[in-house]
């Protein structure tokens, strides 16, 4: 596949996509805090989206930064618009904007504060101890 | 490695009138809190390009991270 390729097939998923996060890893199996917190936000508003993870070719990274003028990861996307970073989303959901921007209300268990995204939660196995 | 200083002065530099609180654990991962006139009518993502702009190519090579908090002034 060539770059202009890859960058077509990435617009087009920002394009069909009302919510889409291009992420490092999975929402399942995050490979990033960054990523990681953005996912927990997301989840804690019980907003369905789309996610991308940009590891396999790291042309994927290259084409989605060349076209969003964005050089971080995770990047958010709502309605083809860039939202931001985890930076951006953090300030956002802790001011309520989060929601609002995305239509949705902030559910009544969902945390003041943005999850920290503590890697242990998110930990896909536990270790056994063997010393008790 | 770039100190919370150089970050700082770097910012300030580039921005007119921006005034910066950097902090750093280990001097690759950086947090900044930037106050600026020139991040007036402008979006959250533009006003953090501002200042991405300025580590182009060192973002998550020497600067590992940068935490950003942008507020026009």
């Amino acid at each position: 596949m060539s770059d202009t390729q890859i960058r077509d097939l990435i617009a087009e998923a920002i394009k069909e996509n009302e919510v889409i996060l291009f992420m490092k890893g999975t929402p399942d199996q995050p490979a990033c805090g960054f990523s990681m917190r953005t996912v927990g936000m997301l989840q804690s508003l019980d907003v369905p989206f789309a996610a991308v993870d940009i590891l396999p070719d790291p042309r994927i990274r290259q084409e989605l930064s060349a076209l969003s003028n964005w050089p971080t990861i995770p990047q958010l996307f709502h309605n083809g618009e860039l939202i931001g970073g985890c930076d951006i989303v953090t300030e956002m959901y802790e001011s309520g904007e989060l929601a609002t921007t995305l239509g949705v209300e902030t559910p009544a268990d969902a945390p003041a504060e943005a999850p920290t995204g503590d890697p242990a939660q998110a930990a896909p196995m536990s270790i056994e101890n063997r010393l008790g | 490695m770039p100190s919370a200083d150089d970050v700082k002065n770097r910012i300030e530099a580039a921005i007119p009138g921006a005034e910066a609180e950097v902090q750093t654990p280990d001097e690759v991962h950086f947090s900044a809190r930037v106050r600026a006139s020139a991040f007036d009518g402008l979006s959250r993502v533009q006003q953090h390009r501002l200042v991405m702009d300025i580590f182009t190519g060192e973002l998550g090579g020497s600067i590992h991270a940068l935490e950003l908090k942008t507020e026009a002034t």
